[in-house]
C-alpha cells in the first residue's frame, strides 16, 4: 500500500515537473523531450487507477507516434532562440488571461459537489480490480453506445489524412522511378531494339 | 489504514520485486554476452573462418573480454554535443531494452507482471526504442549520427505499423491481450502454421525493427561510419551494444509468444512435455537469434527506398487484409474466443 502511494507520488511529481519544464526549457528540443517525460509519467498515472489499457494507449500513440513527429519537426527546425524570446512582453497579457480563465473554471469544477475532494476520495484509494478486463469494458461500450462516435472519429481521422496527402502530394514528372516488374520481365531479345536507319536520314 | 510499518509495508514488497527483476535481468544479461559471442561464431562459421577462439575455452569468454576492454576506455563527450542527452541516450535504450522482460512469462506462472495488457506493453515499450536512438543523433551535433538517427526513426515508425496489425491479428484468434493467455490459445497448434505468412512479416519487420541486417541502414558502416553511435566510446557504447542486443532477444521472445507457442512443447507427448517449459522457450529463443544471425551472414543490405517501399507497399496492405481475413474466418466458421 505505502509502496503503492510512493509510486503515485513519484509518478505525479514528475510529471507536473516536467511539465512545467516544457515551458520554461530554453531548447525546445528539450521541451518536447520533457513533453514526453510528462505523457510516459501521466501513463504510469494511468496504470495506479486500473486504467491500464489508456496507459498503454496513450504511451504507443502519443510518446510513440505524435511526440517522435514533434521530435522530428523541432529537430529540423533552425529556431532562433533570441527573436523567439522577443515576442514574450507582446503575448504576456494574452497568456496570462488564459491561464486566469484555466484556473476559474477549474475552481468552479472542484467547488462544484460532483467533483469535490469527498467525491473524487474513493479513487484514490488503490487501483481498481474489475472481474472483466479494462480493454474488454471500453470495448463493450465503444462499439455499442458509441458506435456513431466512433465510425465518425475514424472519418475525421481520414479526412485529415486525405488532406495532407493532397497537400503534400506533388506530380513532380521528371522523376525517373524504378519499376520492378518491368525490369524482371526485361531479357536479351526484348533489351535491344534493331533498327535499319536509311543513309542521310534520321530516326 | 493501519498503522505504517516500514519492514512489512514498504522493505518486504520491495525488496520481492527488486529480487524479481534481478532474477530475470542477471540471465538477460549473461545470455547478451553469449549471444554476441555466438554471433561472432555463427558469422565466422558461415564466412569459413575460426571466430574468436583465444579468450577461454573455444573463445567463450571472448565478449566478457570485450566488455572489460570497453569499459577501461576513456569515455570521450564531443565538445559541441548536448551533454546530458548524449549521456542520457544508451541510458534509455538500455533500460527500455530491458523493461520489456517485466511481462514476458517463460513458464507458467514465471512472470514478473502478468498484466492484462501485456503484449501492449510489449508494443509500448519497443515504440520507445526509437527515442535512445534519436537522442543520441541530435545530441552528438555531427552529420553521420543525424543521419543514421534520422534513417532509424521512419524506420522504426513505418514497421512498427506492420508490427501493430500482426499483433492485432494474433489477439483475434486469442481474445486476449494477456501473454500468458496468448500462449495457453496456442495448446492445439501454434499460430506459426494457420498464421504462416503474418509469421514471415512479423519476423522480417522485427529484424528491421531492431535496426539488424539487411534493415541496418542506421548504422551503415560503408556510409554513415557507425550510424547514430558514431561518436560514442566506453561505457556509454557499451550500453548501446547491450541494449541493441537485448532488444533482439526481446523481440525473439515476442516472436516465440505470439507464434511458437512459448512454453509449450510442440508435441503434447510423452518425453516432450516432462521437459519443463522453460527450457522449451529457450530453445525456441535460441532458434529464432539463429534465424537472426543465419540472416545477417546471407542477405545484402536494403537501399533505403526498398525498406521504405518494402514496409509500406507490401506489409502494411498485407498485414491489414490478414486482419480483415482472419477477422471474417473467425466470424463465419464461428469460432470467435470467448465472445460475449
Amino acid at each position: 500500500m505505502y509502496l503503492y502511494s510512493i509510486t503515485f507520488y513519484v509518478f505525479s511529481l514528475v510529471a507536473v515537473i516536467s511539465a512545467l519544464m516544457v515551458i520554461s526549457a530554453r531548447n525546445p528540443v528539450h521541451s518536447v523531450l520533457f513533453l514526453i517525460l510528462s505523457f510516459v509519467n501521466a501513463s504510469g498515472l494511468f496504470v495506479l487507477l486500473g486504467a491500464e489499457f489508456l496507459a498503454m494507449i496513450l504511451v504507443v500513440v502519443y510518446v510513440g507516434a505524435v511526440a517522435v513527429l514533434f521530435l522530428f519537426v523541432v529537430m529540423m527546425l533552425d529556431i532562433n532562440f533570441v527573436k523567439l524570446r522577443e515576442g514574450f512582453l507582446q503575448y504576456l497579457p494574452f497568456g496570462a488571461l488564459l491561464g486566469i480563465v484555466l484556473i476559474i473554471e477549474l475552481g468552479i469544477l472542484f467547488l462544484t459537489k460532483s467533483f469535490s475532494v469527498n467525491s473524487l476520495s474513493k479513487f484514490v484509494e488503490s487501483p481498481v480490480m474489475n472481474e472483466i478486463e479494462n480493454t474488454k469494458l471500453i470495448g463493450q461500450v465503444l462499439y455499442t453506445e458509441y458506435f456513431y462516435l466512433f465510425q465518425i472519429s475514424g472519418l475525421i481521422l481520414l479526412v485529415a489524412m486525405v488532406g495532407s496527402i493532397t497537400l503534400t502530394l506533388r506530380d513532380r514528372g521528371q522523376v525517373k522511378r524504378q519499376n520492378i516488374s518491368q525490369q524482371n520481365y526485361i531479357n536479351a531479345n526484348n533489351a535491344i531494339e534493331k533498327k535499319k536507319i536509311k543513309l542521310g536520314e534520321g530516326i | 489504514m493501519n498503522s505504517f510499518s516500514l519492514l512489512n509495508d514498504l522493505i518486504f514488497p520491495g525488496s520481492i520485486i527488486i529480487a524479481q527483476i534481478l532474477a530475470v535481468l542477471m540471465p538477460v544479461l549473461i545470455s547478451v554476452a553469449f549471444l554476441v559471442y555466438a554471433e561472432r561464431k555463427v558469422l565466422a562459421l558461415i564466412q569459413l573462418r575460426r571466430g574468436p577462439n583465444v579468450v577461454g575455452p573455444f573463445g567463450i569468454l571472448q565478449s566478457f573480454a570485450d566488455a572489460l576492454k570497453l569499459l577501461t576506455k576513456e569515455n570521450i563527450v564531443p565538445a559541441n554535443s548536448n551533454k546530458v542527452v548524449f549521456l542520457l541516450a544508451p541510458i534509455i535504450t538500455m533500460v527500455l531494452s530491458l523493461a520489456g522482460w517485466a511481462v514476458i512469462p517463460f513458464a507458467p506462472n514465471w512472470v514478473i507482471a502478468d498484466i492484462n495488457v501485456g503484449i501492449m506493453y510489449l508494443f509500448a515499450v519497443s515504440s520507445l526504442g526509437v527515442y535512445g536512438i534519436i537522442m543520441a543523433g541530435w545530441a552528438s551535433n555531427s552529420q553521420y549520427p543525424f543521419l543514421g538517427a534520422l534513417r532509424s526513426a521512419a524506420q522504426m515508425v513505418s514497421y512498427e505499423v506492420s508490427i501493430g496489425f500482426v499483433i492485432i491479428t494474433v489477439l483475434l484468434c486469442v481474445g486476449s491481450l494477456n501473454l500468458s493467455k496468448i500462449v495457453e490459445a496456442q495448446q492445439n497448434v501454434w499460430f506459426a502454421i494457420p498464421l504462416l505468412p503474418m509469421f514471415v512479416v512479423f519476423f522480417i519487420s522485427a529484424l528491421a525493427e531492431t535496426n539488424r541486417l539487411p534493415f541496418d541502414l542506421p548504422e551503415d558502416e560503408s556510409t554513415l561510419v557507425a550510424g547514430f553511435f558514431t561518436e560514442y566510446s566506453s561505457a556509454s557504447f557499451v550500453l548501446f551494444f547491450l541494449g541493441e542486443y537485448a532488444s533482439m532477444i526481446l523481440m525473439s521472445s515476442m516472436t516465440v509468444i505470439l507464434f511458437m507457442g512459448g512454453w509449450l512443447p510442440p508435441f503434447d507427448i510423452f518425453p516432450l512435455n516432462v521437459i519443463p517449459g522453460v527450457v522449451w522457450f529457450t530453445l525456441k529463443v535460441i532458434f529464432i537469434l539463429f534465424l537472426f544471425i543465419w540472416v545477417r551472414g546471407t542477405f545484402p543490405r536494403y537501399r533505403y527506398d526498398q525498406l521504405m517501399r518494402l514496409g509500406w507497399k507490401i506489409f502494411l496492405p498485407l498485414s491489414l487484409l490478414w486482419v480483415v481475413l482472419t477477422a471474417g474466418f473467425l466470424m463465419i466458421f464461428d469460432m470467435v474466443p470467448n465472445s460475449l
